[in-house]
C-alpha cells in the first residue's frame, strides 16, 4: 500500500471514529440505548479482537502458517491465565517468538 | 467538592494515563510492523485517539488487508464510544458547539470509566478532563517511542515483534472473556465464533476482509433473539 493510501486510511478512519464519538454527545439517548445496539456494542469487540488474534497469529496473506507467532500466542495465553501484567505478557510472547525464530532459523 | 476527593480523582487520572503508556508503545510497534511510518502512527494516536480502533486498523493492514476493511474494523470498534458519549452527556453537559466538539475527542473507555466512577458531577468533569489530558499526552508520546523503537529492530527482534502483536490483541480481548465481565459465557462463544470464521475465510477472501466478515457472521448468528443466544453463538 502506498504512503498516500495509508494516509487516506489514517485520516478517513480518524474522521469516522471522531464522528462516532461526537454522535454520542449529539443524538437523543433513545436512539442509542436500544437493546440490540447495546448487545452489538458489548459483543462486537469480542468477535473482532478474536478474529484479529487468529489472523495475526497464523495468517500470512491468504495462507495459514504455523510459526513463532502461534508459540508466542500460546505463551501469552498462559501468562494471561496467571494474571501477569500487560508488559509481562508482551515480553513472554516476544521472547517465545524470537526463540522459535532462532531455533527454527 | 472536598480536597481529598479531588486528589483521589486526580491520582486515578494520572495513574490511568501512565498505565496506558505500555499500550502506546505496543501500538507504535504494531503500527511499524504493519508498514506505517512513525508520522502515520502518531497521526492515529493524535486524531483517532481510541486505542482498540487504532489496534484494529493497523492489525488489518498488517494482515495485508485493504483500506476499506481497515477503516471498517476501526469504525466497528469505535461504536463503543457513541454509547459512552450518551452516558457522559448528562454528567459533562458541555456548553456550546466548540466545547462539545472538544469533549467528543476524549470520549474513550478510560475517560468514561473515570467520569462515571466520580462521586459527583463536578468531580466527573475533573476526572474526564484530567484523565483525558494525562492519557492523551502519554499515549501520543509512547506511540512515538514504540514506532521509532520497532523501526530500529533487526531480524530476530522483528520475529519477536511479530509474536507480540497477536499477544497484544489477546491481552485486549482477555478481560472481556474472564469471569466478572459482562456475560462472559456469551463473549467466549462470540470470540470463538469470530476466530473460527476468520480462519476459515482466510484462504478464500482478500486479506483483512475475513476480519470484518467474521464480525458480521457472528452478529447475524446472534441476531434471532437475545434470550436464545445459547444455540446461536
Amino acid at each position: 500500500m502506498s504512503s498516500g493510501t495509508l494516509w487516506a486510511v489514517v485520516l478517513a478512519g480518524s474522521l469516522g471514529c471522531y464522528l462516532l464519538k461526537l454522535a454520542g454527545l449529539s443524538v437523543p439517548a433513545a436512539w442509542v440505548e436500544r437493546p440490540w445496539v447495546m448487545r452489538m456494542v458489548t459483543f462486537v469487540p469480542a468477535a473482532l479482537l478474536a478474529a484479529l488474534v487468529a489472523v495475526q497469529a497464523v495468517a500470512s496473506g491468504q495462507d495459514l502458517v504455523v510459526d513463532g507467532r502461534l508459540a508466542g500466542l500460546a505463551a501469552a495465553a498462559v501468562a494471561l491465565a496467571l494474571r501477569a501484567p500487560f508488559v509481562v505478557v508482551l515480553v513472554v510472547a516476544g521472547a517465545t517468538g524470537a526463540l522459535v525464530h532462532v531455533i527454527g532459523g | 467538592m472536598s480536597g481529598p476527593a479531588r486528589a483521589a480523582v486526580l491520582r486515578d487520572a494520572v495513574g490511568l494515563g501512565v498505565a496506558v503508556g505500555l499500550y502506546g508503545v505496543a501500538f507504535g510497534a504494531a503500527a511499524d510492523a504493519a508498514g506505517l511510518d512513525p508520522w502515520q502512527a502518531l497521526a492515529l494516536s493524535l486524531l483517532m485517539f481510541t486505542g482498540a480502533s487504532q489496534f484494529a486498523l493497523v492489525g488489518v493492514l498488517g494482515a495485508g488487508g485493504g483500506a476499506v476493511a481497515a477503516v471498517g474494523s476501526a469504525l466497528l470498534l469505535g461504536t463503543r464510544n457513541t454509547v459512552y458519549g450518551v452516558r457522559l452527556l448528562p454528567l459533562l453537559s458541555p456548553r456550546g458547539l466548540l466545547r462539545r466538539l472538544g469533549t467528543a475527542h476524549w470520549v474513550i473507555d478510560e475517560t468514561t470509566a473515570l467520569a462515571v466512577a466520580a462521586p459527583d458531577r463536578a468531580l466527573a468533569r475533573l476526572a474526564f478532563l484530567a484523565g483525558g489530558a494525562s492519557i492523551f499526552a502519554v499515549w501520543n508520546a509512547t506511540t512515538v517511542v514504540g514506532a521509532l523503537g520497532a523501526a530500529a529492530l533487526g531480524a530476530t527482534a522483528q520475529a519477536a515483534l511479530d509474536a507480540v502483536v497477536p499477544a497484544a490483541f489477546l491481552a485486549l480481548l482477555w478481560p472481556r472473556l474472564r469471569a466478572g465481565a459482562e456475560e462472559p459465557a456469551v463473549a467466549r462463544r462470540v470470540a470463538l465464533g469470530g476466530a473460527v470464521v476468520a480462519l476459515a475465510l482466510t484462504p478464500f477472501v482478500p486479506p483483512g476482509v475475513q476480519v470484518v466478515a467474521a464480525v458480521v457472521a457472528v452478529a447475524l448468528a446472534g441476531r434471532p433473539r437475545c434470550e436464545q443466544r445459547e444455540a446461536a453463538a
